[in-house]
């Protein structure tokens, strides 16, 4: 455990004192904070229609007795609620996936390989340091958007659905085992290339679930509910225990060490 | 301390072609306290070699015993109580040494790592810039921070791939000079160099290494092995004859004039330098003084890997 913490403190100490990597990380928070919070904004005034006919019909099973003004607010609130699922599968591939080949490319990972350090507590210390900033700024920034959803014209019907089980599963369940994930499928990748800008570019795949669901919705195919996201938090629990299966399989360290040129 | 049997390391590179044998049979001995010596040209094998002793990869066949630890079967152990100096630093850059260090000193499970941080920044000259980003060193510092890190913990055993590599002489004297406090600490030192000069100067024994182990002895014992033993007999002036007389002497194995020198091999030359000095002067030779030769480790070094060429 403690040399665990010692990685995790390690690649910390590196990722924040790269300023731009800091940013990276703050950066795409901010803006998918912000653009939920002007829809709101410009949809709080009187010139959002009265009728509910451009929503997918499934739609109105959310709804329920909501008036005209609130469905439509919570049918557009959905589609960024996969803007906060996206947060921590997007925030931590650029730290995970310079995790490895980083040290590869500095030559500090053979001195690494070379002390006591179990491959697990690697792989788990590699993976906890990206993914843990990642469900913090998640989650504070869901904090900052339900504090400001009212100010900025969030109707009461709105902010029960965002505090409703749909949101909760998806911020406190799915988020974290997506950020686990693609963490986890990130430093694979990172443990097989020689460059990182390759593994950052093959690592941001694991983003395609969270556009599937996205254009689902869109197209009328699912909504997501509870239901959806209890099916959707299995299929990445399972994929977590994969590719933990995966990632210590693949991560040899001998290949590790005398591919690398 | 270090028990190496048979050790092998095959690479496949192409599954259609042999597989690479970058370590073949090595058997091999390095007893506690020794500093051993590990020559060889690059692409010989001997980083692989010390990857395997350190429990970072397998070998393909054989068996290594490190500190009592069998290299594949208690992995983690033999990594705990060996000192690795990579050919490269590899430091975190961005990270200041104290930083670096006690990242390590963590990692080895160091019971007091703030003192044992203190005492190899200390030692190594590197107190007074330990919160420095080491990106900021230069060569020699980041060679000697990483020497830090690997003695941290206090090993048992060390191995040291090229530390003197890319130094500038100074640097490289320094690193040098505290190799040599290693020694007198009764440390287990490994130490794959191509400087011969500093084999020669640290090592008691020297092992001579191109995928296989060609020679394995101390540097006199190679020396006397190879060369026998020569002594240089510098006169005031050299008649052509004196040449032909040495060379008749039944125990002088050759002889070669060089200026006013005779440069004679011979196998005993406490007993046999007497006999000659007495020749020469009742020939008329004026001797001026006697000196053994001393053949350089490059010499040997070279004359081993020109027959294994050949």
């Amino acid at each position: 455990m403690n040399r665990i913490q010692t990685i995790i403190d390690k690649e910390w100490a590196e990722v924040f004192k790269n300023k731009m990597v800091f940013w990276t990380i703050v950066l795409l928070p901010l803006l998918f904070t912000a653009m939920p919070l002007i829809f709101i904004f410009v949809t709080s005034g009187d010139l959002i229609p009265s009728e509910t006919s451009d929503m997918p019909a499934s739609f109105a099973t959310i709804c329920g007795t909501a008036s005209a003004k609130d469905c439509l607010q919570i049918y557009m609130i959905n589609q960024f609620l996969l803007m906060f699922m996206m947060m921590p599968v997007i925030i931590p591939i650029t730290i995970a996936a310079y995790s490895v080949v980083g040290e590869k490319a500095t030559r500090s990972l053979e001195p690494l390989l070379a002390t006591p350090i179990t491959t697990e507590e690697l792989l788990a210390g590699k993976t906890l340091a990206s993914a843990l900033p990642a469900l913090a700024v998640t989650i504070v920034f869901f904090g900052i958007f339900v504090a400001l959803t009212p100010l900025v014209g969030g109707t009461p019907g709105l902010m029960a659905y965002m505090l409703s089980p749909t949101w909760l599963i998806a911020i406190l369940l799915v988020g974290p085992l997506m950020a686990i994930a693609s963490t986890i499928f990130a430093v694979i990748v990172s443990s097989r290339v020689n460059d990182p800008r390759v593994a950052e570019q093959i690592s941001a795949v694991f983003i395609v679930p969270v556009m599937l669901l996205l254009f689902g919705q869109l197209a009328g195919w699912l909504i997501i509910n509870v239901p959806v996201m209890l099916i959707f938090s299995a299929l990445m629990a399972a994929a977590n225990v994969g590719l933990i299966y995966l990632a210590a399989r693949i991560f040899q360290r001998e290949q590790i060490l005398t591919r690398w040129k | 301390m270090i028990k190496i049997e048979g050790l092998t390391k095959e690479f496949i590179t192409d599954k259609k072609k042999p597989p690479l044998v970058a370590v073949n049979d090595l058997t091999l001995e390095v007893n506690e306290g020794e500093v051993f010596g590990f020559l060889g040209p690059n692409g010989a094998g001997k980083t692989t070699t010390v990857r395997m002793l350190c429990s970072l990869i397998a070998p393909t066949r054989g068996r290594a015993v490190v500190n009592n630890y069998d290299v594949v079967k208690h992995g983690q152990k033999v990594r705990a109580c060996v000192g690795i100096l990579t050919e490269t630093p590899g430091m975190y850059e961005r990270l200041s040494a104290d930083k670096n260090l006690t990242i390590f000193a963590r990692l080895y499970g160091v019971k007091d790592v703030p003192g044992q941080v203190e005492k190899y920044l200390r030692m190594l000259g590197l107190w007074e810039r330990r919160f420095d980003e080491v990106g900021s060193f230069s060569k020699g510092m980041r060679q000697k921070l990483a020497i830090a890190r690997t003695l941290l913990h206090e090993p048992s055993v060390i191995f040291l791939d090229e530390p003197t590599s890319g130094l500038d002489p100074e640097a490289a004297h320094l690193v040098r000079d505290f190799i040599d406090d290693l020694k007198k600490e009764g440390k287990t030192i490994f130490l794959c160099t191509h400087n011969l000069d500093e084999a020669d100067r640290l090592c008691q024994r020297i092992g001579i290494f191109k995928s296989r182990l060609i020679t394995v002895d101390t540097p006199d014992a190679l020396r006397q092995r190879m060369f026998g033993r020569t002594v240089v007999f510098n006169l005031a002036s050299l008649a052509p004859e004196w040449t032909a007389m040495v060379s008749e002497l039944p125990f002088v194995t050759g002889v070669k004039p060089v200026d006013n020198k005779l440069v004679v091999d011979l196998k005993d030359p406490e007993a046999q330098n007497p006999v000659i000095i007495r020749r020469l002067v009742e020939a008329g030779a004026e001797v001026r003084f006697v000196g053994e030769l001393r053949h350089s480790l490059e010499d040997i070094y070279l004359q081993t890997i020109n027959e294994t060429k050949g």
